[in-house]
């Protein structure tokens, strides 16, 4: 049976998707701000995390956005096989952006040429990453991703043989290289394996990940948990003040590589790693 | 590291006072301008006409706001990277810019100039910015308004939080 779903649908859910990740951080990440403000020793660092803390309150009392930045729409789909769009789809979650982005006064920040730089006025284009799974439900996931941190994010084309060590030294680097243009504390996605560009997607994917949820494979989980550690001793901190407060989760999602590469992807967060779910 | 309040525009006097790590709350007029704005101020600047505002003992604030909503001065206001305006600030300083505010680092040639020209550099907590807006009263765009949230705009502000990240005597916590 083929279950029919409106483009009109679909927009209205991507509308308000982008309103509320904009003005509302997931519990998981609430939880390890409020966490990171509790556990601090440093002095200007317990300061500024107090004002993360007051922030995220402010935003989601008063409606006003978390971050000025209110990103690029990312726009995740997983497709039922079953389902049956009516209507052109990337039209559908455009038209649900421009509504988000014009209704929920959030910032425009999108630009129409790379190099001529006019910006679009509505937030269009979203970036939209489609699959196509088995059922007839489709699983919507918006990540409004903002570039102070973006601009920071790296691809690494390792080699099999710097195995382990090597991916750990490469997310370091990466952190280290972000220091306070990232807006620390970050949230760190890395994608491994793949190709050149799945490891990218990856990387992003990781960011919509529960960071409370850890890895299913066991090697990866424990990789997860040094790492969240290692990159809290840099100990660069809340704005870069210094702190015990740099990262707060590190998640890796995986995938089958070639034979002659270890392709990592580290994509770059801000304490305001945003993202909304449905399932329509 | 101290405590500070401080009115806009700055003196020489707060300017020699600070020492990076420095807290500073600041009151008093300041300008936005960020990626766009500077660009265009350079570019204005290259054609030997006036800049849209007297920069001379000014303080720029590297901010591209949200939408106010009906009954809000602005919307979510917090800092930008400041290292994108580098190429651009300089010049900026040698006209007499006094002082910036973003996130992040500056390059040497910046950090230099910062000292040469005896101005400041601050930092606003990134990602803050629903609650840094509560600290600007007033907000009028005053040029290049087809940039949107780009455009340069006058603000008035009460206890604006932030640190000082590079001060005039060489001194930088990054």
């Amino acid at each position: 049976m083929i279950r029919e779903v409106s483009g009109s649908e679909i927009s209205k859910a991507i509308e308000e998707m982008c309103i509320e990740a904009n003005l509302s951080l997931t519990d998981d990440v609430r939880g390890r701000i409020t966490k990171a403000f509790k556990d601090e020793t440093g002095f200007v660092a317990k300061k500024i995390l107090s004002q993360l803390v007051e922030n995220m309150e402010i935003a989601k009392n008063e409606s006003i956005p978390i971050c000025q930045d209110t990103g690029m729409a990312v726009v995740f789909m997983e497709i039922g096989q079953d389902v049956h769009i009516d209507g052109d789809l990337t039209e559908a979650v455009n038209e649900g952006v421009r509504n988000g982005y014009e209704r929920g006064y959030l910032r425009k920040s999108v630009v129409k040429d790379p190099l001529i730089r006019e910006n679009t006025k509505d937030n269009t284009p979203a970036i939209l990453h489609v699959s196509l799974v088995p059922g007839d439900k489709i699983k919507i996931t918006v990540a409004p991703k903002g570039f102070g941190s973006e601009n920071m994010s790296k691809v690494y084309m390792l080699k099999p043989s710097d195995g382990e060590e090597g991916v750990k030294n490469a997310v370091l680097d990466a952190v280290k290289s972000a220091g306070p243009n990232a807006c620390p504390p970050m949230v760190v996605g890395v994608g491994l394996g793949g190709d050149f560009e799945l490891c990218a997607i990856l990387a992003k994917k990781a960011l919509t990940r529960d960071l409370d949820r850890r890895s299913e494979k066991p090697h990866i989980a424990r990789i997860e948990e040094e790492l969240l550690k290692t990159l809290n001793e840099t100990g660069i901190g809340p704005g870069g003040f210094g702190g015990d407060t740099t990262v707060l989760g590190v998640n890796i999602e995986t995938y089958p590589t070639h034979i002659a590469g270890l392709p990592l992807a580290v994509n770059i967060c801000c304490h305001v790693n945003r993202h909304a779910v449905r399932v329509l | 590291m101290a405590e500070y309040h401080i009115n806009l525009p700055l003196t020489k006097e707060d300017i020699s006072l600070l020492e990076a790590g420095d807290f500073v709350y600041l009151s008093g007029t300041l300008y936005t301008a960020r990626d766009a704005a500077h660009k265009r101020m350079t570019e204005t600047l290259e054609k030997g006409e006036k800049l849209p505002f007297d920069i001379n003992g000014e303080t720029i604030y590297y901010l591209g706001p949200s939408p106010a909503r009906p009954g809000q001065v602005i919307g979510s206001a917090g800092p930008t990277t400041s290292s994108r305006m580098d190429k651009y600030t300089p010049r900026l300083l040698e006209l007499g810019l006094k002082g910036m505010i973003g996130k992040g680092r500056r390059n040497e040639e910046v950090k230099a100039a910062i000292n040469k020209n005896k101005a400041v550099y601050f930092a606003a907590v990134g990602g803050a910015g629903a609650l840094l807006s509560k600290c600007i009263k007033e907000s009028t765009v005053i040029a290049y308004e087809d940039l949107g949230t780009e455009a340069v705009r006058k603000l008035r502000v009460e206890d604006l939080p932030v640190i000082v990240v590079t001060d005039c005597h060489k001194n930088s916590v990054y």
